[in-house]
Parts: structure tokens; sequence; C-alpha cells
């Protein structure tokens, strides 16, 4: 483990350098978003002192990043939500029960790991047509909803339920499902907080599937929005509607990290040791 | 109990790959109405026939085997230096980290404004250095390393978090008696904390590798996979024979070969996790 | 428990929007039309376009058209091809004149004929409409498309950095065009003669050289294309030269989105850049500039024409293909044609736009907007073929290699050839 509690100069010149670079283009972005347009691409652009918030306004007429907040939202939460039921369910029986096939069907858990809903976007959307639900909030989310991440992490977790606890509830009376509910859920809230926010994180600024399955702004969400309105914008190359419209999305995002900073990295760590 | 997640993982994910496999093997394509004609293995065929195909697998390779290292040194780096919890370590743990909070469509838009010729902020900087006018996404020798060096900028924190997790686990006593024996940081990073991160390295590869295949947001942004297919990966080139052409066919057969190489990329991980793990 | 939540979140979440391809099951007597329309050039262009659908619903409460804005062209075809393949036929859409092939033979669109032939005054409504603007809107003899936002490439100067480089017109043809390239091209100060965008549509800014050289790209069925032409080696030849022998315009693709923007910031003297971008750097320029003919190569003056038309989709209905027609036959009318074209840029692609008061103050007070209707006699209809999109990217990967220096022009044109003629070989009769 660490430990000292000082590092070499050479050590933080590199890192401040490094920093500086992984800091740049955001700073460039928002100084852009807040010049006027005129002056996004003048030399002076990050040092000047004129502001204002036409850009925004100008963006948001544009396109309607409300509703995309919107529909992202119902997003992350939808998914979420029915990944918390199907992965606790799933997790538990993996976790404790036994029966012929399980380790057949475990290994088809596995299988998903490997092989993201992205590479299988083009069965899964003819999937979706033929069920009659493009451009629909359940055709973004159902692909993700069988989360194995989730399945293995909680597993593991559930795994490290004292048996006392869960005999003592059996018991009591409980039967399965009311023991997870009793028992295991309450002990394993920390990993379910920290895959909560992994997940919201990951499908909060996911593209590709949702992009694919989307038609409409009733059912676009941010980051499709995002793409979209970007490439219009660039008919003209107005950097400063471009880079307004990127702050639009991403402020809101910073701004909790910044704010819930350990929760996201504890959360991000937990969710990584296998 | 398990019916839920079952049930959505056949639909979603196991289905799929065999709908995929047993459609790759006709021949679907709007564009010249054919709805489905019996082709056999035509369609791998073609692809393997085909130059441009040649060209995506090599773009995809040389991105993958070309961020995922780098990536993964730059962010076994920052772990080691900002684990020593000096004073502002953790605020450039932050300015490493945040990328990761924000998608890659935005990263995506950043970086294409960072990239613009004249006044971009890449391009002024290396106006500064001497190497004149640069149209970095516009020419085919730097639109691949330009893509990289943004993905890089997206994931390295991301990994960086891993690695800082497993140092923390790693025992404090070994490195007490390397320092008593007189081993410099250098030998002590090299005999105790690189072997000691394997596990780590190992799963923040396999990640990271996963992910190279699954690039794609930045290319439909920046260089809709251009200029002349240099940045023209898997995915994209996917999307575009599914989406753009029409040919499903063709696409399912794609489909399929990127799953075969997840699975390969999933089988080698699990030998070396066997191999390389047991470790004392 | 679980479940209930689980059920009532799946309930919510249907949150489909209203399926564009029914008929609304609200009020009876109202048809809904779902309107899918691409954004290709700078502007609020959709608020103009959701300001235009309300309107129009206002004239007609028995029609609602519902605009959905769904990216640039290639994404807006995208999209709609995979509505129709999901079943969800979109109603009218605005895409690319040159896509009429590709949508003819995935069977998506109707021909106008019938529609055209039902209106008293329908012969005459399409004679209105300019021949070139008509020529990539036929199949033959059928009328399948409507012209809508129609441009055309100009050439935007800077008079300022003309006139210092002792150019006080711009030039009319090729050697004129070098020249003054040569005058203004600085390149320590990072001022560049020329810049022609080699990222979007490729292959459209090619195609200048090729009609100016005097064989267009291709045949009027949409069975061959002759990339390989000598004209085209010649006319693509020059724009390489432009590159690499003379040095007036930069290596690499050029980037679509920030030629304008050069322009503006006066680091370019001379641009090659759809009509439709005129509006934009009107606002958005402050030095005199002006928009001319594109400079004249051996065969004389001549451009595409470019952008898109209205089309009508198969399956949805006789009452919302009636009321499709309705909304068409209302957005291009003379005189909203004439508003359309001076808010974007777009040229008005009837000559009855061009005689309304609006728009004749408009070409009185600033000359620019006339260019590009001067320009259409010398119009050739743009690159469009079976297949189109696969053709398009073969040619537009073709022409990336050129201006990179990847290829000599000779080889990447041959290559060109022989990959679309394999593409549309199912095509040919």
């Amino acid at each position: 483990m660490a430990r000292r509690n000082s590092i070499s100069f050479a050590a933080l010149l590199i890192l401040t350098l490094l920093g500086a670079a992984w800091v740049i283009p955001l700073l460039w972005t928002f100084a852009t978003a807040f010049r006027p347009a005129n002056q996004s691409v003048a030399v002076g652009a990050l040092i000047s002192t004129d502001w204002t918030l036409e850009n925004f306004a100008r963006a948001w007429s544009y396109a309607p990043f409300g509703q995309y907040y919107l529909n992202t939202t119902i997003l992350v939460v939808g998914i979420l939500a029915m990944q918390l039921v199907t992965t606790t369910l799933a997790a538990f029986v993996f976790a404790r029960m036994e029966f012929p096939g399980r380790n057949l069907i475990f290994l088809l858990f596995l299988l998903q790991l490997m092989v993201p809903a992205e590479a299988l976007a083009v069965p899964n959307y003819i999937t979706m047509r033929k069920l009659g639900l493009i451009d629909t909030h359940l055709a973004m989310m159902l692909p993700y909803v069988a989360s194995a991440f989730g399945t293995f992490l909680l597993r593991q977790t559930f795994r490290q339920v004292p048996r006392e606890l869960e005999e003592a509830a059996v018991i009591d009376g409980c039967g399965p499902l009311q023991t997870l509910w009793h028992v295991f859920i309450p002990l394993a809230r920390p990993t379910l907080v920290a895959y909560g926010l992994v997940s919201v994180s990951y499908h909060w600024n996911n593209f590709f599937w949702p992009m694919v399955v989307t038609n409409t702004p009733e059912n676009r969400p941010l980051t499709v929005g995002l793409a979209l309105f970007a490439k219009a914008v660039e008919g003209g190359s107005d950097w400063a509607l471009v880079t307004a419209g990127t702050v639009i999305v991403i402020l809101p995002l910073l701004v909790l990290f910044l704010v819930f900073q350990r929760q996201f990295i504890s959360s991000f760590m937990h969710s990584g040791i296998k | 109990m398990l019916a839920p997640a079952l049930v959505l993982l056949l639909v979603f994910t196991i289905y799929p790959m065999f709908a995929a496999g047993y459609m790759s093997l006709f021949q679907i394509n709007m564009a010249t109405r054919q709805q489905m004609v019996w082709a056999g293995f035509a369609n791998y065929q073609q692809l393997f026939a085909s130059p441009l195909f040649r060209q995506v697998m090599k773009n995809t390779f040389v991105f993958a085997f070309g961020t995922v290292p780098f990536s993964i040194g730059l962010a076994m780096y920052l772990a080691v230096q900002l684990n020593r919890r000096f004073r502002g370590s953790a605020l450039f743990r932050t300015i490493f980290f945040y990328p990761t909070v924000i998608p890659m469509m935005s990263a995506a838009t950043i970086w294409l404004f960072m990239y613009t010729p004249q006044y971009g902020v890449v391009n002024r900087l290396l106006v500064l250095f001497g190497f004149g006018e640069l149209n970095l996404l516009g020419n085919s020798a730097t639109a691949l390393p330009a893509i990289m060096l943004m993905t890089v900028w997206k994931d390295a924190g991301y990994f960086m978090l891993f690695y800082l997790a497993g140092l923390q686990n790693l025992p404090a006593e070994l490195y007490e008696a390397a320092e008593l024996d007189g081993a410099s940081p250098w030998a002590q990073f090299r005999r105790l904390t690189l072997p000691l991160l394997m596990p780590t390295t190992l799963f923040v590869t396999t990640v990271s590798l996963i992910n190279s295949f699954k690039t794609v947001d930045q290319l439909f942004l920046m260089t809709a996979g251009g200029p002349n297919n240099a940045t023209n990966l898997l995915l994209y080139h996917l999307y575009e024979q599914a989406f753009s052409f029409y040919d499903r066919g063709v696409a399912a057969a794609l489909t399929v070969i990127l799953v075969v190489i997840l699975m390969i990329l999933a089988i080698i991980q699990n030998q070396w996790v066997d191999k390389r793990i047991h470790y004392n | 428990m679980l479940l209930a939540v689980l059920l009532l979140m799946l309930a919510g979440c249907g949150g489909r929007s209203t399926s564009p391809g029914s008929q609304s099951g609200g009020q009876n007597s109202s048809v809904e039309i779902s309107f899918y329309y691409p954004v290709a050039v700078g502007g609020p262009l959709t608020k103009l376009i959701e300001d235009m659908a309300a309107q129009f619903t206002k004239e007609n409460p028995d029609i609602v058209v519902k605009p959905v804005f769904s990216g640039n062209y290639a994404d807006t075809l995208t999209k709609v091809q995979t509505l129709i393949q999901g079943g969800q036929t979109p109603d009218v859409a605005v895409l690319l004149s040159t896509d009429v092939y590709t949508l003819v033979d995935s069977d998506a669109i109707i021909p106008l004929t019938d529609l055209i032939n039902a209106d008293p005054d329908g012969t005459s409504y399409i004679a209105d409409f300019f021949p070139a603007f008509m020529a990539n809107s036929r199949i033959g003899d059928t009328v399948y498309g409507i012209p809508f936002q129609r441009s055309m490439i100009v050439m935007y100067y800077n008079k300022e950095l003309l006139s210092q480089a002792g150019f006080s017109e711009p030039p009319r043809n090729w050697d004129e065009l070098v020249a003054a390239g040569k005058a203004i091209t600085k390149p320590d100060a990072g001022i560049w003669g020329i810049k022609i965008p080699s990222d979007g549509y490729p292959y459209w800014m090619a195609q200048v050289f090729a009609i100016q050289s005097g064989r267009n790209l291709m045949n009027d069925d949409g069975t061959e294309v002759y990339f390989n032409s000598p004209e085209n080696l010649q006319g693509v030849s020059f724009m390489r030269d432009l590159i690499f022998t003379h040095k007036v315009m930069p290596e690499g693709v050029i980037s679509w989105a920030s030629t304008p923007t050069d322009f503006i910031s006066g680091k370019v003297g001379m641009i090659y850049h759809s009509s439709g971008s005129l509006t934009n750097i009107t606002n958005s320029a402050n030095f005199p500039f002006g928009v001319a003919f594109l400079p004249a190569g051996p065969k004389g003056y001549g451009a595409p024409t470019g952008g898109g038309n209205f089309y009508i989709f198969k399956g949805i209905g006789e009452a919302k293909q009636q009321a499709a027609w309705k909304f068409i036959r209302f957005m291009t009318e003379p005189e909203r044609l004439a508003q359309w074209s001076l808010d974007t840029g777009y040229v008005a692609p009837r000559q009855a736009s061009w005689d309304t008061q609006l728009m004749k103050d408009a070409v009185a007070k600033d000359p620019n907007y006339g260019v590009a209707r001067d320009q259409l006699q010398y119009a050739r209809a743009e690159l469009s073929v079976h297949n189109n999109p696969q053709v398009y990217k073969i040619y537009n990967d073709q022409i990336q290699a050129i201006v990179n220096g990847q290829k000599g022009v000779p080889e990447a044109l041959e290559e060109a050839q022989r990959q679309a003629e394999a593409v549309l070989a199912p095509f040919g009769r």
C-alpha cells in the first residue's frame, strides 16, 4: 500500500502536464459556450471577458433538450428498476439454490458479459420490429435489463451473507422471496447502491443502441439528441452552438459528480472487484 | 425466480446470436430487393474478399491494440502516483476521472472542436510547436491516431480507478521489506507492484478490449468512418451495412464475426486467468 | 410488491410516440401525417419548419402535421427506411432528390402523377419548377418528388482578400481561379486561396468539375456511371492540381462544416459551398463578399443541383396521401418558397417565387441572392443512380483518397468505376 505522502518533482510535473491536457478540452468548451458567437474562434477566446448566455438560449430553441432530459431520465430509471428486480432474483438463485442445469444457465449469463448488446444490434433491432417496439422506451431498455454484470456482483455479495441469518428467517416462516426481501437485500445495500450508480451512469451516457432503435424526439435520449444537434449545426459549423449544446448535456453530470465524488468513485471501484 | 432474467437473456442475448448466424447465410438486401435468398457462405466470402472489410479489420485491431496498452499503462502510472496520497492527489484524481461520467458523444463534440483545423486547441498547439497547419481528422494517416488519442483521454481515468482499488489491497509489509532490502522505487514497482496487480490488469485489459470493439459513438460524429475508411471500425462498418446500405445478410455475417472475436477474447482471458493468477 | 412496481413501470414506459403510420385514434375527422425532414445548413430551421406546419394546420384544421427532425440527409434516409422496415411507414418526408432511385427500388414512395393530374392546375404547377431541379425529380417521365429545399454549389469570394491580391473581379474560369488563388494564398498567415470541402458530400463537389469538363457522371436511367471518362479525368485532375500543383488549397479532407466558418473568419479567399449557406454567411461575415458562378471549365459554366424534395410514401392510405399532397402544395406555394429561400439560402425552385415582390425586393437589396438562380441555366442533375448510398460511398472514398495524396487520379477513378459497376450490375438493363 502507499507508503510515502509525497512524490518526486518530476512525477509532479508530469502529472501537472497530463492534468492540464485532461482539463483544457473541458475548459475550452465551456469558454466557447459562454462567448458571443462571433468570438468563438478568435484567438483570445479563452481569456476574453465577454460572456453571454445567448448561445444556450439558441441551442435550447433549436433542439428539445428538455424532452431529451426527460427521456433519458425515464430510460435510466426504468432500466435500473427492472434490473434491480431481475438481478436480485437471479443472484439469489445462483447464490443459494441448487437445481439441475444450473451450471449451464450460469454459462449463458457469462455469455452476456462477453457479448455486449451493441454487437447484437442488428438481430435485436429485427426482434424489436417484430414485437412492434421500434421507437419506444421499452425497446431502449429491454436488451439491458437482464444484466449479467449485476447478477454476478450481487451473487458475490449474497454469498457472503451469514447462513445463520438466513436460517433464522426460514425458522420464522419466511419463504425464499421473503428471505430475499428481508435478509439479503438490506445486507446488500452498499452493493446495490454502487451498482445503481454505475448502471445509471452507463445508461445515461449510452448512445448506439438508443440511436438505432429510436426515431422521434419523443423517445430520443440526450446522447442521440446531442449527436443529431451537432451534426445539423455543422452545416454552418457554429461552434458556439455546439459547445453550448454540449454544456447543456454535461453540466448536470459534472455538478453531480463533483458533489457526490466519493460515492461515484467508491461505487465504480466497488463494482470492479471480482 | 430466475425466469425474468433468464427469459430476457434468452431473447436479447442468446437468440440474437443464433438469429444472426442464421441470417448470415442468406442474401437479404433491400437495395436490390432480395428478401431471403439462400446464399450459404457467400456473404462471408464476399466479406473476406472485400478490401474494405480487410481495412476495417486492420483498423479495428490497430485501434484495439493501440489504445489498450496506452490506456492501461497510463492508468497504472497515474494510480501508482496518486496512491501516494500527496497533497492535491484527490484533485488530480477528479481531473483524470471526470471524462468517465460524461457521454462519449459529448467527448466527441468536445474533441471535434479541439481538432478543428486552424482554431482547434490541438491544432493551435501544433502550430506553436512548429508543426504547421494539420488537418488531423481529414488526413488518412492521422485520423485514426487522433481518434485513439481522444479514446485514451476518455477511458484512462476509469481504469486508473481500478488500479487504485487494486493498489489499496496490496500488503504494506512486502513493501516495507523491500525498502529495508534497499530496493529502488522502480525495482519495487517491477518486482512487487506489477505482478501483484496482475489480476486488475487482466480485468482491465478485458474490459478495455471489449470496449474497443464496441467503439462507434465518436466515429458517428467525428469522421463517419473516413477519410476514405481510415477510421472505419468493425461496429461502424456493421452499422453502415445494416442501416445505410440495407444489406442485412452481410450485416448478420459481420455480427457473427464480431461475436466470435469477442468470445475468443473472453476465452483467452479465461485461460490466462487460470495460468497467471495463481500467485503467491 | 416489486412485481407490481415493475408492471406499473412497464405500462408507463410504453412511452411510444403516436405511431406515425397509424390513424390517430382521437378525432374522427382529423388526419395526422408525420413529416420527417433533415437539416443540412446552419440556422434555426427546425423552428421555421414547425411554424410552417402549425400554420398549415391552422388553415386546414382537419389535418395535423407532425414534423420530426431526423438529422442530416443521410440520417433521415436511414430513419425513413428503418421506419418502413419497422412497419411504421412515415407519410411525407424531405429527402435528397437523388434518393429517388433508392426509394423506388425499395418500393417506398408513390408516383405523384395521379395527384398532379387531379389538381386543376397540376400541369402548370409542375411546369413552374425549373427544369434543372425537375431532372432529379423524375424517373423517365414519372414525377416522384417535388422540389422544396434545393440548392446549387456557388462560389463565395472575399472581396477584400481578392482586391488586396490585385483582383477587382472574381475569377471566371479555371485559369483565373488558379491565378487568384495563388495571389491570395499566404501559408505563413494561414490564409488559403480556395477551399472545396471533401467530407460530407465529396461527390457533389467533384461533380462540378465533371460537368464543367463536358460530361455528367451518370446516365438518365441511373444504371451507369462514368467516373473514368476522359472528361471526369480532366476535371478531377484539375481539382487535385489545386492542392498539389498550384498549392492554393490545403491537403487532406476539408470539412464541409468548417469551410463557411473559415471563410467568415477571413482564412480563405474563395470557397465552393452550397447556396444554402448564403444566409448564414451574410449574417456572420463582417467584410464585403460576393457570390459568383463557379469558374468555368473547358466546356463552360456548370454545377450540379442539390438539396431535397418532398416524397409521399406508399401504403399509408388514400386519406393520408391526399393530406400529404395538400401539405406539399401548401409548402411549395410561391410566397412560402420565397420566404423559405430567404430564411435559409436555399434556391426557390419555382419561377413564380422569383416573381414575388418579396423575392424581387430581396434580390434588389442583395444581388447575391440571385446568383444561384442565374446559374441554373448551366445546372445539371446531381449524381443519382440505383443503390445510391453505396455508389456515393464508393466515389466519396476515392475522392478522399485523392485529396489525401493516397492515390493518383487515374487510379482512383478506375477503382471507383470498377466498384460502382459491380454494385450497379443487378440494375443494368
